[in-house]
This record gives structure tokens, sequence and C-alpha cells, in this order.
């Protein structure tokens, strides 16, 4: 099994402008840290509304495809927006969920991911595509897939409990708001 | 009283272009104003609208938030460690339930609590009136555009049209 970090690395080679969520945590920073681009969005707080930010960039920028890097714990959190996305489907929608199955920026708590398996929560509620992958070569071929296809999508992806040694985001709040929004104008 | 269709004009007229939130029977009439409009997008939970709202306003929109008191609780963390932090701003529409203790059981506490409340996060906000509804829009903009952070409109019942007249 791959660690998180180098699943995103993966994704994140496939992706160019296309404006990305990224959850708070060790996700942030580690996307911080493999590439940072002003199209990021990395939160520092507010678990569990990833994809209710991403929403709200797609549902106003229909002509671009929204990625949203999020993870098993805020999932769970946030469940209700898979509702309201699986609702509203918009088709530039791309959710892709690193499921490590624990809350590892606070010590490797279990979340309950373990059990329920969270693309098929979202595919009952409505999301067009989903996949769950694990490999390698199969996490790069179906996020390809994804990107040419009409969402909302969720790629979930299984990966191992790493955390990479990264620092905190080194960007002030206000200031990654401006560059986000500057980028995807 | 208000009328709905003239508070939901003025919003619009003042740039406000997305709306989202959760339903309250105060707020029923406007709801029902926007959806006549076509410009209202449901939420699950007003912790979800109020980042929808944050999503918006980077994609360039003057976003408006609809929520039940209530819902301020369930929005608390993400209005103080999204919007106030990020500085995202966003109009929340909030109806006073519990006001001078005049309702069902469970909105008492948050009826006393909530301009303390709204005070302590340091989120301006105002009570509308017929009287001073210009002013109060014209202060909500203007807050929007220079502090960058959520500013209130709290709504008391019977000040606009809700469905049951």
């Amino acid at each position: 099994m791959q660690s998180r970090a180098q699943a995103m690395a993966a994704l994140l080679d496939l992706l160019t402008d296309q404006p990305v969520i990224i959850c708070n945590g060790f996700p942030s920073r580690e996307a911080h840290k493999i590439a940072d681009r002003p199209t990021h969005f990395y939160m520092i707080g507010s678990m569990g509304v990833a994809a209710a930010i991403g929403l709200g960039v797609a549902l106003c920028k229909p002509q671009k495809q929204v990625v949203v890097f999020d993870g098993d714990g805020n999932v769970l959190m946030g469940m209700g927006t898979l509702a309201t996305i699986g609702s509203l489907r918009p088709k530039n929608f791309v959710h892709v969920v690193f499921d490590n199955e624990v809350y590892g920026s606070t010590g490797n708590q279990p979340t309950i991911s373990n059990v329920v398996r969270l693309e098929q929560v979202a595919k009952a509620a409505g999301y067009v595509h989903v996949e769950r992958v694990r490999e390698r070569e199969d996490i790069v071929y179906e996020f390809k897939d994804l990107l040419k296809k009409d969402g909302p999508s969720m790629l979930l992806i299984k990966v191992n409990e790493l955390a990479e040694d990264v620092g905190r985001v080194l960007h002030e709040p206000p200031d990654i708001t401006r560059r986000f929004m500057k980028a995807i104008e | 009283m208000i009328e709905s269709d003239v508070l939901v004009q003025s919003l619009q007229d003042m740039g406000v272009n997305f709306f989202t939130g959760v339903p309250d029977s105060i707020l029923g009439g406007i709801i029902a104003e926007l959806m006549v409009r076509h410009v209202y997008t449901p939420a699950v939970r007003e912790d979800e609208a109020v980042a929808m709202a944050a999503g918006a306003y980077m994609a360039g929109k003057i976003p408006a938030v609809l929520m039940q008191n209530s819902g301020l609780g369930t929005s608390l963390n993400a209005l103080i460690s999204l919007n106030l932090i990020y500085q995202q701003p966003c109009i929340l529409i909030i109806s006073w339930r519990g006001f001078q203790g005049k309702d069902a059981p469970e909105h008492l506490v948050m009826g006393q609590t909530m301009p303390q409340l709204l005070d302590t996060m340091k989120i301006p906000h105002r009570t509308l009136s017929e009287q001073t509804m210009s002013n109060d829009l014209k202060w909500l903009g203007e807050t929007f555009m220079k502090q960058r952070i959520p500013v209130g409109l709290v709504i008391q019942k019977g000040v606009v049209k809700g469905l049951h007249p």
C-alpha cells in the first residue's frame, strides 16, 4: 500500500491549473511540500467542510474542473455534503479521498472507514462515478479517466498511515485566499 | 411588514448573487422568493452552507447564507476557523428565534445569547426593521466590503412577510 504523499504526488503530476481544495491536517501540509501552486487552497481548520468549499467553487465556476483532496475523517464529519453534491450533480466536481482509516493529524486514532465504504455512500447519494483503488497504476489510470468524465466523481484511495515529515503551510490564511482567488479568476 | 420580494430584490441590487442556507419559518417567505427566482442552493447543515458560500466568494460571487439562529451554533467552527481567519466574507441572514423568551423551549437559550455570541466572535450584526431597511442594507454591504468577514442581518418574527401572513 502507498502512503498518502506518494498517492498525492502521482495525482498532482496529472493536474495543471485546476482549482484544488485540500482538507486540514497533514494533507494540506503534504500537498504544500510536494507542489505549492496558487491554485491550491490549503485548509488549516474547519474540519469536515473541504468538499463544501469545493462545491461552492464548482457551482460558480462551471467551466473549471474542481478537485477536492479529502480524508476519511473529514468525509465522515461532513457526510451530509455527499448528499448535497449528489443532489446538485456538478459535472465539474472530482472528490479524491485519501483513506488511511485513522485521524492521522491527532495521533492515529481509528476512524470507522474500515467498515463504512465511503465511495458506496457517495454512490448512494448520487455521485455519477465512484472508484476504490489501492495500487499506484490503478490510482493514475482511474484519476485520468475520472478527469475525462462528467461528474460528480469520487476516487477513494486506500493509503497507509505514514505521514511525511512536513512543516506547517507557510502562507498566511488571508494570502491563501487572495492567491487562490486570483489564480482561478 | 417588509415584503419578501422587496428584500430579495434589494439584496440582488446590492450585488448579492449566491444564496444558500437551511430553512427557518421566519425566513420561509424569503426562501420561497429566492426559489421562484432560481437563485437558491439548499444546504443540509449551516456549516456546509457557510463553507459553500466561502467557495462561492473565492469564485467571485457575493454570497448570503440564511439560517435559524440555532444554525449559528452549528456553523461556529466554520465561521471562526474558515471565514474569520481566511478573510472570507458572507452575509449571514439569521432569524432570531427565542426573541424575548417567546418561543418553544429549544430556542430560549440561543434566543437570549445570540447578540453576545455574535459580539464575542466579532461578527458585526444589525437587526432589520422596516423603517431602517435601506440603511441596514447599506451598512451590510459596506461592512462586507471593508472588513472582509461575515456580517449578520438578524430578522425577528413579523418583520418580513412569511409564508403564512
